[in-house]
């Protein structure tokens, strides 16, 4: 009963923060109802007692990815600027795009039989996910932790190359 | 209702069996949430007074000067009376400002320190959650408060303001990895995240001292990236008085005011919790191996006691280098991190792995 009310108010507010996130004409505002979206999925994860999935989502969508978003919209634009509504053709493209995904979500979510688990037992062990990040038989994910972290690297090499891209052209040229 | 100084859950449960007793399920649920919610605001409000009248007795002391005498015995009263002087303060907002985000600022940095202030663990059964993730669930959340920073920074429209929220937040993004970082040191020692394991797992000896070397390490790496993560001195230049007015509670007055600071004294608690609860034994007392007598005298001193001599041990350290040391530029604060003391803590991982992989530990 009570996990009950909790649910709704936490889909609730997922639902009405997504929808004022595309709607808002202010970007900052924007980025804000996209916090609040974040936030309450990471409720929803504490509600199942998922607490380390919860504490990640925080982490890296809440304290990484929104505030990297605020940042860049702090660089560059002013609190006067509002967004332009979408011409008519725009926004009939983006109603199909949206019908569309909603379908196709629907469809899979229907076709697909969750099977019920009961307790699930102690999920957030320190032990159990730390192995299970570095094995590599059946339940281990030591490949996809390499290839994402290799990904950081690129993207980090990436981004050192970029900020410096003038420094190395005037050495080029000076040699 | 039972109460022993030693040992909250006798407290708690008599209360928990007393209203259960009386009302249905929910009711009691509701009753309880709003007790531990009235403490926490309680406790916040007289801590957070307090912190500032010693901030400013401990800035007198080390400037050879007196502090606030006037109001009440010892000044005691000073800052009693500055918090009623805020409340009755006119409430501004800036005529071009984002009246959404800028009202909204001040509440999700408060709410941010109230969420992590509730898994520090005061006493025996005197804490409200106790997560399996504890820790990563403090580093998580708090992560999140520098949202309200840079969006009180902005919407404020004011140059100075936005400075100082860009300066804050390269600041605290850059400083949240090497607090993490330290952190983590101390999980691989404890084998667990959780608090109340952690604070368990120091009742023969503190983590400071059965880790040696890399817990050190790690220990002063932490205090000098938590004085950064709360915008203290040396590090305070986002609030840099004499280059940016205040930063980026410039244009904020009355309560909202009120609110950032006493936000700021939170953070400070926290840091200085979180090193006492990680590296200092929570709220066990100091226990020397054999010497059984001197455990037992230790062990009459109740944990409460305990937590808060340390707890105000360490604020009082943090206090005086911000009272000693000049303030660094933004630069400086950025090479530190990245260049010292991000090295310094990756290296210290490692060492602190083949410690308690060799079990080099006492």
């Amino acid at each position: 009963m009570n996990s009950e009310i909790l649910f709704f108010l936490l889909s609730g507010m997922i639902v009405i923060f997504s929808i004022l996130t595309v709607t808002s004409r202010r970007i900052l505002r924007a980025a804000v109802y996209l916090l609040f979206v974040l936030v309450s999925t990471a409720g929803l994860y504490f509600m199942l007692n998922y607490n380390f999935l919860a504490a990640v989502q925080l982490t890296v969508y809440a304290g990484g990815i929104i505030v990297l978003i605020i940042f860049s919209i702090l660089l560059t634009s002013h609190i006067s600027e509002r967004a332009q509504m979408a011409g008519k053709f725009q926004g009939l493209m983006s109603a199909l795009a949206v019908i569309a995904g909603a379908t196709l979500t629907l469809i899979t979510i229907l076709n697909f039989s969750f099977p019920g688990k009961s307790g699930i037992e102690s999920p957030s062990d320190v032990k159990a996910i730390g192995r299970a990040l570095v094995s590599y038989n059946e339940n281990g994910y030591a490949l996809p932790f390499e290839v994402v972290s290799i990904l950081l690297l690129a993207a980090m090499i990436g981004a050192i190359i970029v900020a410096r891209k003038e420094n190395l052209a005037v050495k080029n040229t000076k040699k | 209702m039972a109460f022993n100084i030693y040992d909250f859950t006798t407290l708690t449960k008599s209360i928990h069996e007393g209203l259960s007793s009386q009302l249905s399920p929910t009711a009691t649920l509701a009753i309880e949430w709003t007790i531990v919610g009235l403490a926490y605001l309680l406790f916040v409000a007289l801590f957070g007074l307090f912190l500032v009248y010693a901030e400013r007795k401990v800035c007198a002391a080390f400037q050879q000067r007196m502090g606030p005498m006037r109001v009440g015995p010892w000044g005691l009263l000073q800052t009693i009376a500055d918090f009623i002087k805020l409340l009755m303060k006119e409430l501004i907002t800036p005529r071009d400002a984002d009246k959404f985000l800028y009202n909204l600022a001040p509440f999700i940095v408060i709410i941010v320190s109230f969420l992590v202030i509730s898994v520090i663990p005061f006493a025996p059964g005197l804490s409200t959650f106790d997560f399996d993730i504890g820790i990563f669930f403090v580093t998580a959340v708090s992560s999140v408060g520098v949202i309200g920073i840079l969006l009180a920074g902005w919407s404020s429209n004011n140059k100075y303001s936005l400075i100082g929220a860009m300066r804050s937040g390269a600041q605290i993004v850059s400083y949240e990895l090497s607090v993490g970082l330290s952190l983590i040191t101390m999980i691989i020692l404890a084998e667990t995240m959780q608090i109340s394991g952690i604070v368990e797992g120091q009742r023969e000896m503190w983590f400071i001292f059965k880790g040696h070397i890399p817990a050190v390490i790690a220990f002063l790496v932490f205090i000098i990236a938590g004085t950064a993560e709360t915008n203290r001195g040396p590090f305070d230049l986002a609030e840099a008085e004499s280059e940016l007015t205040a930063g980026f509670h410039t244009e904020y007055s009355g309560i909202k005011f009120a609110f950032f600071f006493l936000a700021e004294y939170i953070n400070l608690f926290i840091v200085a919790a979180m090193a006492t609860t990680v590296f200092l034994g929570g709220w066990m007392p100091l226990h020397f191996g054999d010497f059984e007598g001197f455990n037992q005298i230790m062990d009459l001193i109740p944990g409460l006691f305990w937590f808060f001599f340390k707890v105000l041990g360490v604020i009082f350290l943090m206090m005086w280098f911000k009272w000693t040391f000049p303030r660094l530029r933004v630069d400086q604060i950025l090479n530190l991190e990245w260049k010292y003391l991000l090295p310094i803590n990756l290296f210290n991982i490692l060492l602190m792995a083949a410690v308690v992989l060799f079990g080099l530990h006492f």
